[in-house]
């Protein structure tokens, strides 16, 4: 028997609070009006994003900047595979984004991950600056204006979901449920990935890389693994943001996305793989308020960061009152008699 | 002379513009790039909000000009400015994030850069402005003849010129400049040596952002002044560190000015390509993003950059 992980809920009530959260996104459309529904598929789209970072963050000790290129790429295949008035199956168009989005984090992948530490945050800046100048200066994705798309079919075994037939309170409801599903598989896949052997390699790598390759682990394919399955699963947040809005521009792109995923991440706990997903409802939930109060979206924005990294080292869940999910620094979890002292992933070799 | 002859004329006439404009750009990037390098090479610190210190100086260069009408007192003022906000911000943030952790690095200067947009919205609202080029260098300077090129242009790259031969005099021959050597190499050579490391990362970080609000005040009548300005800059300076190599002056220098030439000249003769069959048409697609590419293959090569040390 090997180790807890040290991402996942270390006890069982660390995991009923869990389940009981997505059991509460599960009926809270049925207490919340319309309103709120849509933000919280906005908030559910956001911990998509910084749950499929996660990976990479907290997972393998790799700080991308560029994650939100895989995100926009998946919303404009999106966008190319439905555009508008010619709306195309939900089973056709998110395997496709979902795929594209991975062929390009391995391509990507394979050549930032040659380098390290201040070269990777770089390099993933300007690739993802690359896909993003690609849809700002050409024509292909309508330009700097972007472009509306039709938004996927709810559709399966020739049954489709028409959402106008649904009473107006309840339109939001089928995208809300997708959403949900979608950021469950999502959580569910990254605790079977965590506790695989990929798991337990990428935090062999993420404590110490040159160690892992001595003992004959070819980490940099482990490393491109991981950075592939991230790239595809922020390619499933791209998709439910182009089925909710149903529009993409290429700010969607830009490396302020991947920095706001990075935010959630920080902002919830880089500690806990539960962490991203309350650190972007509480930063979108913190941010809707403050919009009624100030118009300056951007101060609250930074104050909120400032107050993260300054302040709350451990994000939400490293909280000292969740005693159930354990923080990154403190050591609290019983798994570390066999890694040695928790340092910083970016140790030379 | 035929017509022939003449529209040859006007195109080597574009050709050595565009060389001139490459050369401009890419020595405004070195202003901007060597600050980042060093920062990063002595202190271990990564700066996103460098780009916003350039938006900055094309601000300050925007609102003084308005206030004085001339850029004259801009330079002087950015240049003592810049030195002090360096100062004072390395003072109050980034000496407590020099050991922290690379996301935390990001989040407090992803941060400082949304702050510096707000406060830049705040003042000078989010409209485009221009600044007028300084009317003593508002002329053409004729370079052969029938070709002129703006003198306020062959300013900025003497003033570009001469400021980067400051840096290398101050990193080659001076103590200082040896201390910060000796930092970027092996930062704990300078705590066994007993040197002032404190000192020496306070001095860095000043003149960096005092070489970034330079460059901004510089390039604020070329490109005028807008929301994001530096974002773009930042991403290209990246760039340039990437391909030059981390911490070194040097590396920074050339890069730049390959960075800016290619750029320009991807810029301006790429798209002509388009039309000219299936692989002209790529590389009218690709003129665009020609530094991007660059960066690849470089790092594909020698994935530490042309200057940087092989660890």
């Amino acid at each position: 028997m090997i180790g807890r992980v040290r991402l996942l809920p270390q006890t069982g009530a660390g995991w009923a609070l869990v389940w009981l959260g997505f059991a509460a996104l599960a009926a809270l459309p049925f207490f919340a009006t319309p309103f709120y529904v849509g933000l919280i598929t906005t908030a559910m789209t956001a911990a998509m994003l910084a749950l499929s970072l996660q990976l990479l963050v907290g997972g393998v000790g790799l700080v991308s900047l560029g994650h939100g290129a895989f995100y926009g790429l998946a919303a404009y295949i999106v966008y190319f595979l439905s555009p508008e008035g010619a709306a195309k199956p939900i089973w056709l168009t998110l395997p496709a984004a979902m795929c594209g989005s991975a062929l390009a984090a391995l391509v990507i992948g394979a050549i930032s991950l040659r380098t390290k530490g201040f070269f990777f945050l770089m390099v993933t800046l300007a690739f993802g600056q690359l896909v993003y100048s690609v849809f700002h200066d050409t024509k292909l994705g309508g330009g700097t204006d972007g472009a509306y798309l039709a938004k996927p079919l709810l559709s399966a075994f020739g049954f489709t979901l028409e959402t106008t037939s649904l009473p107006r309170s309840k339109r939001a409801w089928p995208v809300y449920y997708v959403a949900l599903v979608q950021l469950v598989l999502m959580f569910g896949l990254l605790t079977w990935i965590l506790r695989s052997m990929l798991g337990r390699v990428l935090e062999g790598v993420r404590v110490n890389d040159g160690r892992m390759r001595a003992l004959g682990f070819n980490t940099f394919a482990y490393k491109l693994a991981a950075f592939t399955i991230a790239g595809a699963l922020a390619g499933a947040a791209g998709h439910m943001w182009a089925m909710q809005s149903g529009f993409v521009n290429p700010e969607l792109v830009g490396w302020h996305r991947s920095a706001e995923a990075l935010l959630h991440i920080l902002l919830g706990g880089i500690g806990t793989l539960a962490g991203p997903i309350v650190g972007a409802f509480a930063f979108i939930f913190l941010n809707d308020v403050a919009q009624q109060v100030t118009e300056r979206k951007l101060l609250v924005e930074g104050a909120v960061i400032l107050a993260a990294v300054l302040l709350m080292r451990n994000g939400i869940t490293g909280l000292r009152w969740l005693p159930n999910l354990p923080s990154a620094k403190e050591g609290t979890a019983p798994d570390h008699d066999l890694a040695p002292p928790q340092k910083e992933a970016h140790v030379d070799d | 002379m035929g017509p022939g002859h003449k529209a040859r004329d006007s195109k080597s006439k574009q050709m050595v513009a565009q060389l001139l404009n490459g050369l401009q750009y890419g020595l405004l990037l070195f202003l901007v790039a060597s600050g980042l390098t060093l920062v990063f090479g002595v202190m271990g610190i990564i700066n996103l909000a460098h780009g916003s210190l350039f938006m900055i100086g094309a601000y300050a260069a925007f609102l003084l000009t308005k206030m004085t009408g001339t850029l004259w007192l801009a330079l002087p003022a950015g240049l003592l400015g810049g030195l002090a906000l360096g100062a004072a911000l390395e003072w109050s943030l980034f000496r407590h994030f020099a050991k922290r952790e690379h996301l935390d690095q990001v989040m407090l200067t992803f941060a400082l850069i949304l702050l510096a947009e707000e406060l830049r919205a705040l003042v000078a609202g989010n409209d485009f402005h221009s600044v007028p080029v300084p009317a003593l260098l508002d002329f053409p300077v004729p370079v052969t003849s029938g070709f002129a090129y703006s003198a306020y242009r062959f300013a900025v790259i003497g003033l570009c010129l001469l400021l980067a031969l400051a840096m290398f005099l101050w990193i080659e021959r001076t103590r200082m400049g040896a201390k910060i050597r000796a930092a970027a190499e092996n930062p704990e050579v300078v705590d066994i040596l007993g040197l002032d490391a404190r000192r020496i990362h306070l001095v860095v970080f000043a003149v960096g952002t005092a070489l970034a609000v330079v460059a901004g005040i510089l390039a604020a009548p070329l490109t005028s002044v807008y929301p994001g300005m530096g974002d773009g800059l930042l991403i290209i300076s990246f760039v340039v560190v990437v391909i030059g190599g981390l911490g070194s002056i040097a590396g920074a220098f050339w890069s730049a000015l390959l960075i800016g030439l290619v750029d320009t000249l991807g810029k301006a003769y790429g798209p002509a390509f388009q039309g000219t069959g299936p692989l002209g048409t790529l590389v009218a697609a690709g003129s665009g993003s020609s530094v991007y590419i660059l960066m690849i293959i470089v790092l594909l090569w020698r994935p530490t950059g042309l200057f940087g040390q092989r660890t």
